[in-house]
């Protein structure tokens, strides 16, 4: 559906991108990941024909998204960052506009309208002025419009910022529930919502991409370490040397808690030493109040990989 | 067509939705309502050669209204967009940049008429009321309002362009305001300046708007003002489809 082929976007001595290269296939739902500035949005931006691309190429099911630039954007749905909208307008009256400039022919306009104010909740409010409407309500209108003409393609940049944690669950919802059918590319930085959402993660940082994967994968394959918590009655044993040379444990740090002491492990990457530690304690006859292994989240993850230069 | 003729009615549509039209439309009509009723009285005091229609559309009442309309109504048509952001959304789009400029151009234009018409019925009341012309020939009604719509296009095309600048209505509006009272004197630089070497005067002539109208209400429609409105008008518009891109790609 999308296909990125050497993309590269300067700006005034910057470079915004430099040399992507990436596919989505058709039904796929696409996190784009990466901190501020990393490119997420001039990719979006040349995707959707706003900006040219200094050079390399884009093609939206197979438009030139430069030469055929009309044709791709017919293919795809577009809620830019922000969610601009002209709030002089009423909601039903902005989306019968945004449908017809995107072709939707008359005999349908009001069958497709009617769909995507029901299917994005905005009955209530489809004859106030959008410049009257909380934020969240203004989100779920940009949507709306990004998908009126039933879009192949949906492109979302950021679309839950701004939103409070219960509107924010609706528009996961949502987006969730219009896979399968379209495809979707959704920029973000909220991390769950990625894990939830999104079948596949592209992470960019600097203008390059640094991982693309399914969420599972990359924690699985990241280098990020794990850590692990032990408390525990240790008596007069140096417990944490003894620790320490268990297999897969990196450093230890400890603190003393009354008679027990608080140990805190930092593993290597993928390593559980779990049972040696239980093995060791038995061994030992130590009194064990709290073993607990914390997992790497994709927040590691996404650390690990845009982290400084590396 | 039908992508422009979309563009176009929210064009039209949105001045509506916004109290200037309003604002401008009252104002508007108040000062040419005074301005005709002046004209009568005056004439009906001094009989004069000049036509209802000649002395409607000479003074400073007249002039002062017309060139202040045009940063009033084309000051928003960009400037807003880029300000709102709603630029990214039009642009994204299927519409081509040329159904843009065309159907912001054409919004404006059409409100433009709306302002104007109501003048129509000024003179078409004089000649009920009085039983008297209002011009020479009928002849001059074409040639003014003729004159109307060509002077009209092409200051709506340069506030246009003034907007598509920037994205603060208020800069908008100062260019468009000075550059359009600077298109009006122009025609009054060989008076000032004392210019009498024939070519230049000429030159100046050609391009004086006052000198336009004075000729055309008395219904002598001469071409070369027609070519000079039409095509200075495709020019602007033209520099505001570049202008456009140009901010389009460089966003």
């Amino acid at each position: 559906m999308i296909k990125v082929e050497n993309l590269t976007k300067r700006y005034a001595g910057v470079t915004a991108i430099n040399n992507l290269n990436f596919e989505v296939e058709k039904g796929e739902i696409v996190g784009f990941l990466g901190p501020n500035g990393a490119g997420k949005s001039t990719t979006m931006k040349i995707l959707t024909s706003y900006l040219p691309a200094t050079s390399g190429r884009a093609t939206i099911a197979g438009y030139d998204v430069f030469e055929q630039s009309i044709e791709a954007r017919r293919q795809l749905g577009y809620l830019p960052e922000n969610t601009p909208l002209y709030t002089d307008m009423r909601v039903n009256e902005y989306l019968r506009y945004r449908a017809a400039l995107k072709g939707v022919p008359g005999r349908k306009m009001k069958q497709a309208v009617g769909d995507v104010i029901e299917l994005c909740n905005l009955r209530d409010v489809e004859r106030k002025l959008i410049g009257a409407l909380s934020k969240g309500y203004r989100q779920r209108v940009g949507l709306a419009d990004a998908l009126v003409h039933d879009p192949q393609l949906l492109i979302l940049d950021e679309p839950t910022i701004g939103l409070d944690p219960n509107q924010i669950r609706q528009v996961r919802e949502l987006i969730k529930n219009l896979g399968g059918k379209r495809t979707v590319l959704i920029s973000t930085h909220i991390l769950p919502e990625v894990e939830m959402m999104c079948s596949r993660v592209i992470v960019i940082h600097k203008g390059k991409i640094r991982a693309s994967d399914t969420a599972e994968n990359l924690l699985k394959n990241q280098r990020t370490a794990g850590s692990m918590r032990i408390e525990a009655k240790v008596g007069k044993d140096n417990a944490a040397a003894d620790l320490g040379r268990l297999p897969g444990v990196k450093d230890v740090a400890v603190e003393k808690d009354g008679d027990f002491s608080n140990f805190q492990l930092r593993l290597e990457a993928n390593a559980d030493p779990s049972e040696e530690v239980m093995q060791l304690a038995m061994n030992r006859h130590w009194t064990v109040r709290e073993l607990t292994r914390r997992r790497p989240t994709l927040e590691d993850v996404f650390v690990e990989l845009t982290h400084s230069d590396s | 067509m039908k992508t422009f003729l979309t563009l176009l009615n929210r064009e039209v549509k949105s001045f509506f939705y916004s109290p200037i039209a309003y604002v401008v439309l009252f104002y508007f009509l108040f000062l040419s309502g005074f301005n005709f009723y002046s004209q009568i009285a005056i004439m009906n005091g001094f009989p004069t050669e000049v036509t209802v229609v000649e002395a409607f559309f000479m003074p400073a009442l007249f002039w002062f209204p017309f060139v202040l309309s045009f940063p009033l109504i084309t000051m928003r048509v960009y400037s807003e967009e880029f300000r709102m952001g709603t630029f990214e959304t039009l642009t994204t789009a299927p519409v081509q940049d040329w159904q843009v400029v065309l159907s912001k151009f054409f919004g404006v234009f059409i409100f433009y008429i709306i302002l104007w018409a109501p003048t129509l019925i000024f003179f078409a009341s004089f000649e009920h009321i009085t039983g008297k012309m209002a011009v020479h020939a009928a002849g001059a009604y074409w040639g003014t309002y003729l004159l109307l719509l060509l002077m009209g296009g092409f200051f709506v095309s340069v506030g246009c362009l003034a907007s598509a600048l920037t994205k603060d209505q208020i800069n908008a509006a100062t260019i468009s305001f000075t550059t359009i009272t600077l298109l009006l004197f122009l025609g009054f630089i060989p008076d000032i300046a004392n210019i009498t070497a024939p070519g230049i005067k000429d030159l100046f002539s050609y391009v004086s708007c006052i000198q336009h109208m004075q000729d055309f209400s008395k219904g002598i429609i001469d071409s070369r003002p027609i070519v000079y409105y039409l095509s200075m008008t495709a020019l602007m518009s033209y520099l505001t489809l570049q202008v456009f891109q140009y901010r389009k790609w460089k966003a």
